[in-house]
């Protein structure tokens, strides 16, 4: 009796928060893409080494397993090392090979001093969550790349990038998309049918050939930064017609319905309307349908970048990340080169399963 | 009927100019044009070329006029069927272009014929028989095309290929046949390398449709025409198919316009990363060389291809649903 009644007088939040809770898949997701947001925030601090440091010498080094017990004398004790390398060169092959070395070990520790970075580009630091104690041992947890640098904290370094790339451009279309989507809704006639003609033309421009041409018309000579903002609004260019349609349609319905109408009659100000009644009822259903367009950007910024159209290095993304995977040859050496792609799944499938949760909360019509 | 086809096709001039134009934009954006690229590549292999050689180059393929000046002259010659002249393959764009575009089109027509083969069985089995093996099997396929991006999934089969059996995936024909006049053995050649890449673009897109039918069946599934049909006791797989379905299928059809661009594109990636002969390869070399009158060609025949899945998928609808009428 006392829960029904609670549900009674909860807020519409309180009662999307708490249908949200109860879908699992979601909530893990929740977690995950919580977690991802602060390894992009975080990235220097997390990350073993700097983006572009590299070993001459440890072209494709293959990955180290984390060792967590160590034999002494006293028997099996807790410990984090990693076993060192050993180069074999194979002389009739004329190539370098690696072999691990049981003899040499690395000890792995926590909060270690490492290379010296600005977090946030202000604050300098040189401790890193996790890297070997003596900071000129080398380790690669996942492996090193062709010119020797470590994957795992390129991988790191790249996440903020890709992470953000989808959130800004979404923002961006956000924008747009309710900016001409209420305009659309709420003025109708002429100001209507010229931005649903905007919207129809921008629709049947094939998406891929689109981003092609005007990431091809960046200029190469573009420092990293103007490219980033570059990608964003040629991707945010297609976002944001579909999210100015779910404006619009949530106006056009909710301009009918019986609260708004009852508002109208007690001599509410149309903008009190807008803002206090009609607003809050569809606002949460953006706020899926914004999280449920970020993995289409991710994909994008991806997709671009490994076809060599998008981000370039020193830039480090996903996408840039696996351009090294575009010949066939270099991944069959080094599959660990191919890590970066589960990264990008694990992004993809979260803030998917995330964005069905939300939306299946925020509908007040779907019972939990 | 034919009148409501006629007056969308006559729509479609409009957004078609209104593409070629911004496509044409599109591909001036960058600086420079096709002869100073072209300039740049031949110094950089040592080679130098004088100003005057420069200038008669950009007098004779036109580019020493404004923007409007091009656009209108290229406009007046396709409208005679002339597509002008690739730059960089010497040669008129529509030989170039023919063959690929062919490909492309049965490329994505073989996927789309495998997005429906799936889609429908799993579907339509995963919302009858919910929380089943079955079902859990459809929803492991949705999860891994919607997770993972077509041109990963390429990469990953083509890695795969070729570290377990040694195998090159990429490209359409075997080395024999790429240039071989069409026969049938070249048919057969391009039917066996043609699975894989339609196998990597239905995937990716049967995750959705797999989603979509499900959705739409499961609240169907429970209506009371439903009811009355069994009770009047109809087998259970006939009146599956007559009512339910039927009725599940309009959402359906009213994406099957937009799924035929979206495979067109889709295969423009695939094809980068597989190295299939299709336009997409051809389209980013355009691009990126400012191949100005085949980049401009391309872009308007994939356009084509968008506008007229657009006006097949309103058809089909207005066809299934007597509800919808033309207006």
């Amino acid at each position: 009796m006392e829960a029904e009644a609670k549900v009674f007088v909860a807020s519409q939040w309180q009662l999307t928060w708490w249908k949200f809770r109860q879908h699992k898949p979601a909530m893990i997701s929740a977690i995950v893409v919580i977690i991802l947001y602060l390894i992009a925030l975080f990235s220097e601090f997390i990350a073993p080494y700097a983006a572009d440091k590299y070993r001459a010498g440890y072209a494709y080094a293959p990955p180290q397993s984390l060792q967590f017990f160590r034999q002494t004398p006293e028997g099996w004790r807790p410990d984090l090392y990693v076993y060192a390398h050993k180069m074999v060169i194979d002389l009739q092959a004329q190539k370098r090979t690696y072999a691990v070395d049981t003899e040499k070990i690395i000890p792995i520790r926590f909060m270690v001093k490492g290379d010296p970075y600005k977090l946030f580009g202000w604050f300098p630091g040189d401790i890193h969550l996790i890297g070997p104690r003596d900071p000129n041992e080398i380790i690669f947890l996942m492996g090193a790349d062709r010119m020797g640098r470590d994957v795992f904290s390129r991988l790191i370094h790249g996440t903020r990038i890709s992470m953000s790339i989808g959130l800004v451009g979404v923002a961006l279309s956000l924008f747009l998309g309710i900016l001409m989507g209420g305009v659309s809704g709420l003025y109708g006639g002429w100001v209507d049918s010229l931005i649903q003609r905007i919207i129809e033309f921008l629709r049947s421009i094939p998406t891929i050939p689109l981003w092609l041409g005007l990431a091809a018309a960046l200029p190469p000579d573009w420092s990293p930064l103007r490219i980033y903002f570059g990608i964003t609004i040629i991707l945010s260019l297609i976002g944001w017609t579909g999210l100015a349609r779910v404006v619009r349609g949530r106006f056009l319905s909710l301009r009918k319905e019986d609260f708004v109408m009852a508002a109208r009659l007690d001599g509410t100000s149309e903008m009190r309307i807008i803002w206090e009644h009609m607003v809050p009822s569809f606002l949460s259903h953006i706020i899926a349908s914004v999280t449920l367009s970020i993995p289409g950007m991710i994909i994008s910024e991806t997709a671009l970048s490994f076809l060599g159209l998008g981000l370039r290095p020193p830039v480090v993304s996903w996408g840039v990340l696996l351009q090294e995977t575009q010949n066939v040859y270099s991944v069959a050496r080094a599959p660990w080169l191919m890590i970066p792609a589960l990264a990008v799944m694990l992004a993809v499938v979260a803030l998917n399963f995330l964005g069905d949760g939300l939306r299946d909360a925020a509908d007040p019509y779907v019972r939990g | 009927m034919i009148q409501y086809i006629l007056r969308r096709v006559m729509l479609m001039i409009p957004s078609l100019l209104a593409i070629s134009i911004v496509s044409f934009i599109i591909i001036q954006l960058p600086p420079g044009d096709y002869i100073s690229s072209y300039v740049a590549t031949l110094a950089s292999s040592g080679e130098l070329v004088d100003e005057a050689e420069i200038q008669s180059l950009r007098l004779a393929y036109g580019l020493d006029q404004p923007v409007y000046i091009q656009y209108i002259k290229w406009m007046g010659r396709v409208l005679q069927g002339d597509f002008g002249r690739s730059f960089e393959w010497k040669d008129k764009v529509t030989n170039i272009i023919w063959g690929r575009l062919a490909l492309t089109v049965i490329f994505s027509l073989f996927a789309l014929i495998m997005h429906w083969v799936i889609a429908f069985p799993l579907g339509i089995y995963s919302a009858v028989r919910k929380y089943s093996v079955g079902d859990y099997i459809a929803t492991f396929i949705v999860f891994v095309g919607i997770a993972v991006p077509d041109f990963l999934l390429a990469l990953v089969l083509m890695v795969f290929a070729f570290m377990q059996f040694n195998l090159s995936v990429g490209g359409l024909f075997s080395a024999d046949y790429v240039n071989a006049p069409w026969s049938f053995a070249k048919v057969l050649d391009l039917l066996q390398h043609l699975w894989i890449p339609v196998i990597i673009l239905g995937l990716s897109g049967t995750a959705g449709l797999i989603r979509t039918m499900r959705a739409n069946l499961l609240d169907e599934l429970h209506k009371p025409y439903v009811i009355t049909a069994r009770s009047k006791g109809l087998p259970e797989l006939t009146l599956l198919l007559r009512y339910p379905v039927r009725a599940a299928l309009n959402p359906f059809i009213s994406t099957v316009g937009w799924s035929l661009p979206g495979l067109v594109s889709g295969a423009t990636i695939i094809a980068i990363v597989l190295n299939l002969q299709m336009v997409g390869p051809l389209l980013l070399r355009a691009l990126m060389s400012q191949d100005l009158f085949l980049a401009a060609t391309l872009i308007m025949l994939l356009s084509v291809l968008t506008l007229i899945g657009t006006l097949l998928s309103d058809i089909l609808l207005a066809w299934l649903d007597p509800r919808i009428r033309f207006h």
